[in-house]
């Protein structure tokens, strides 16, 4: 299905909270309010039509000049063979969105995995600790404004 | 063995008690030397036959560098050994850990005692040698799990649980299997035993042939022989890719070496036993009805001896890197629900034809036949 | 982590553990041996490849790709080489794309030549891992011809690959090829149709087409499920159009559908199919570049693409944000592993431990893949 279907679909069910449609992107993007993205989610996997039955790829995005940091959802359809990009700007001084894992049980890990790299609090998540890092680790090292540490305990990092 | 020391100690009946006890001694100890020296050279042949035959099969060379072919590949490995670091975990109950590996040899190594490797090659004679291996080699079990209890580790734990599961177990269709055969000659003398499988050519009188209850017998005693050393199929104790070495996880050096040596030693002891009791031990094929010196007589049954267990620990060998291992539940399965009421059946079986016809075997009646 | 209740005994399995395809760690919690819950642990091997990857060029990220999935480093070149290539807007000359899809096709050969072989020996048979690694030394001379590695290519590069195919590339290939299916038939009748090693893997750890979607389970797992869906097929790109291979899909032959064997059964299938695919593309080589002419300094414009192919573990792909600079803003690497671990504490509920291999073994995971 085109993106722009998926959006006018999207905008006519959630209204205000379907914010903007990137074209440009591959693959094409829609940008969603913060507070329906698990609506949203759960609705796109739903849909009949759209069957986004997998989220392909969970990726945290800082956007420091910006002052925001982006949750970028790639969800892909194996039953129509079409792909979108669902996007979550937060505000990156405390960046909080709900969690999806209830539509998606893989997103627990990635999640966890956002959580640890760009340190974004997915709310209502079962497990939110981090998953590549010693769980001791501090600070998110994915953050454009990561400072390298000296020591790690008793090593020279 | 037994023997020489009636026959010396009658010669020094003018001497002191004393003296008769003292040659006793030390015929005894020599005896147990030399069965410890030919188990120990069989030992290193086993490790680099394995190794040979493994390489064989996988499409490489295996050892070639130590000596000629890689002979002296096991004693490279038993210096290796001895001199490596030996370890006993900080947390391991110290007693039982050190206790285990020489209660495993010790136990393996005592299982050669009765066997009969010739006419008049033996180092003990015994009346209830058959009686006498299985009991034990159970005591392997109890050995196993001392090691493994006592080296706190958890796995080790999982692998000592298993061992003594799985060895347990299948010591029961190994005595009924053995009980189909003992009942024809009605003896447990090993000796016994193979002199009752003389005749036929030398081959068809042995007990796997006896008849269709003993044919079976063999191959159930086989397969739960195999259990009963841990090998692949059946190496669920050790199963290395599951519970990473199991009840040897902690082992270093020179007491990991004893149940290495151990495993070989039952090996031979069960590969021994099958020949003794279904292909008639030293019995020579063919040749052995001709009049020769005793001594040619001696070595021909010694090599048909050795020659007819390689085989089975080959077979053993074939098999171990041939098949994937079985799970434990299956494991258990296969030992409760095939194994153990074929071998009752068999041993009903072998009743029921020893009692109709008299302990003849099949042979018997096809010559009988023919001659009538 | 004290443990909770007296009835569970909690056990790490690795990260050093012989059966966790690297340091994978696993908290398994058990009965005796079965398991009530099992936790994965992982990041032991966190290299931080995406941190990396805005500090250096475009063309210097790949090299990094190589040490991805290591067992298939050709096509996580070539899913990186498809993302950059996007966002430049570059064309691949014809031969480089056939190129491209030997290579491609060959490694997904070699790889699941070990998964086949990892998952054997997990099962406790070593002697088809090494039959699986003298096919693949043979696909390895084919690559050390081309590029002179054998493990970590860096062959295929943005634009198309770094040199043309040797002389004499076509006939070594073309020998491999010939020769090649008489080895899965090998393979086969080894251990695909053993009884044994049906009996530890059929109706093991059912991935049912749901729960695949759920966990995005993709590659030879999701298709072991049932699912025809292959990238190569879906969403075609190089010359994977124009070319006549089927895409295997689990059928429950030996249990369920999408269970252990399936799965294993699944790289078979596809080693036949590659193994066609690079037959095929033998024929279309015509002369031409090896490479499209790209700029010395690579500038892709601002904007975003995710890119996405087929590996032999599932769906690789690249999330790569350009700023405009010769460096990627942000590179988010979606590995198939990731995933298809994420299913393993679903699966791991009530199996025994010796299950709980089959598992890793059967989804096939590498973990610089998963932690990056």
């Amino acid at each position: 299905m085109e993106a722009k279907k998926i959006f006018d679909i999207l905008s006519g069910k959630f209204g205000g909270s379907i914010q903007q449609l990137q074209e440009s992107t591959f693959p094409p993007s829609v940008v969603v309010g913060s507070d329906a993205i698990v609506e949203v989610c759960d609705f796109l996997k739903k849909a009949e039509g759209l069957d986004f039955l997998s989220l392909v790829c969970l990726s945290g995005v800082d956007l420091k000049e910006q002052g925001r940091m982006t949750v970028v959802y790639h969800l892909g359809s194996m039953k129509h063979g079409h792909m979108i990009a669902i996007k979550v700007e937060l505000d990156r001084s405390s960046p909080h969105v709900r969690t999806v894992e209830k539509v998606w049980p893989v997103a627990n890990w990635y999640e966890r995995e956002a959580y640890d790299m760009f340190g974004i609090v997915f709310d209502g998540h079962s497990d939110l600790r981090r998953i590549l890092m010693p769980e001791d680790w501090e600070g998110h090292p994915m953050r454009k404004d990561y400072v390298y540490p000296k020591r790690y305990h008793t090593w020279d990092v | 063995m037994i023997g020489l020391i009636g026959h010396v100690t009658s010669s020094l009946a003018h001497a002191g008690p004393l003296v008769r006890l003292l040659v006793t001694v030390v015929i005894m100890l020599v005896s147990a030397m030399v069965v410890l020296a030919v188990a120990l050279l069989y030992e290193g042949a086993a490790t680099y036959a394995e190794r040979k035959v493994a390489g064989d099969i996988q499409a490489r060379i295996g050892p070639n560098r130590v000596g000629p072919y890689g002979l002296l590949q096991f004693v490279a490995d038993g210096v290796k050994l001895l001199i490596k670091e030996d370890i006993i975990p900080f947390y391991a109950d110290r007693w039982l850990f050190i206790g285990a590996p020489y209660i495993v040899f010790t136990a393996s190594f005592a299982a050669f005692v009765p066997l009969s490797y010739s006419e008049h090659v033996s180092v003990a004679d015994l009346n209830v040698g058959v009686l006498y291996v299985v009991a034990i080699s159970s005591v392997v079990s109890m050995a196993i799990l001392m090691g493994a209890w006592g080296s706190n580790n958890k796995w080790s734990l999982f692998g000592g649980m298993r061992a003594v599961a799985q060895i347990i177990s299948y010591e029961i269709p190994i005595v009924l299997s053995l009980l189909a055969a003992v009942i024809l000659p009605a003896s447990l003398d090993m000796k016994d035993i193979i002199v009752y499988q003389s005749g036929g050519l030398g081959i068809f009188r042995w007990l796997v042939f006896n008849n269709p209850f003993t044919f079976l017998s063999f191959f159930v005693y086989f397969i739960a022989a195999i259990a009963e050393v841990n090998r692949t199929p059946f190496d669920i104790p050790e199963a290395e890719s599951e519970i990473v070495a199991g009840y040897h996880t902690e082992y270093t050096g020179m007491r990991f070496a004893f149940f290495f040596m151990a495993e070989y030693g039952d090996m031979f002891v069960v590969s021994a036993i099958a020949t003794t009791l279904f292909l008639g031990g030293w019995q020579v094929p063919i040749i052995g009805g001709l009049s020769m010196p005793v001594w040619l007589r001696e070595v021909l049954e010694v090599a048909v001896f050795f020659a007819k267990v390689f085989l089975l620990i080959y077979v053993m060998m074939w098999i171990r890197w041939t098949l994937p291992r079985l799970r434990v539940d299956q494991l258990m399965d296969l030992c409760w629900k095939y194994l153990t009421p074929i071998a009752f059946f068999n041993l009903v079986g072998a009743s029921v034809w020893v009692l109709l016809l008299h302990g003849r075997g099949v042979y018997d009646l096809v010559a009988g036949l023919l001659i009538h | 982590m004290a443990v909770a209740d007296e009835k569970f005994m909690q056990v790490s399995m690795g990260p050093q553990h012989p059966s966790t395809h690297g340091v994978l760690r696993l908290l398994v919690r058990t009965d005796g041996e079965v398991l009530s819950s099992v936790k994965p642990y992982i990041g032991y091997l966190h290299r931080g490849l995406e941190k990396i990857a805005e500090r250096v060029t475009y063309p210097q990220f790949t090299p990094f790709t190589d040490r991805l999935d290591y067992l298939a480093s050709m096509n996580c070149n070539l899913a990186y080489a498809m993302t950059v290539e996007r966002l430049l807007g570059i064309e691949i000359p014809r031969r480089a794309q056939v190129i491209r899809v030997i290579m491609a096709e060959l490694n997904r050969i070699s790889s699941h030549l070990i998964a086949f072989g990892s998952l054997s020996s997990d099962m406790g048979a070593f002697t088809p891992f090494l039959f699986g690694i003298r096919e693949r030394e043979a696909i390895n001379d084919l690559f050390e011809m081309v590029c002179g590695a054998r493990l970590t290519f860096n062959y295929i590069r943005i634009g198309g690959v770094s040199q043309d195919l040797p002389e004499g590339f076509t006939d070594r290939t073309k020998e491999f090829l010939d020769y090649f299916p008489a080895k899965i038939r090998e393979y086969n009748d080894l251990l695909s149709y053993n009884s044994i090693f049906i009996k530890r893997l059929a109706d093991i750890a059912v991935i049912r087409p749901e729960d695949a979607f759920d966990y995005g389970i993709t590659g030879p797992n999701l298709r072991a499920s049932g699912i025809r869906w292959d990238l190569r097929r879906a969403e075609p790109y190089l010359v994977y159009n124009e070319l006549d291979f089927d895409v295997p899909v689990g059928r429950g032959e030996m249990g369920t559908t999408g269970d252990a064997w399936d799965r294993y059964m699944m790289r078979i299938y596809e080693m036949e199919q590659s193994a066609k695919i690079v037959g095929q593309c033998l024929g279309m080589l015509a002369p031409g570049d090896h490479t499209a002419k790209v700029p010395r300094v690579l500038k892709p414009p601002v904007g975003e693409a995710y890119v996405r192919a087929e590996n032999p573990r599932g769906e690789l792909g690249f999330y790569l944000i350009s700023d405009g600079s010769t460096k990627p803003y942000r590179l988010k690497i979606r590995t198939p592993s990731f995933a298809n671990l994420s299913i393993v504490p679903k699966l791991g509920k009530g199996v025994m431990i010796a299950d709980l291999i089959a598992i890793i073994g059967s989804l096939d995971i590498i973990l610089p893949e998963i932690d990056r």
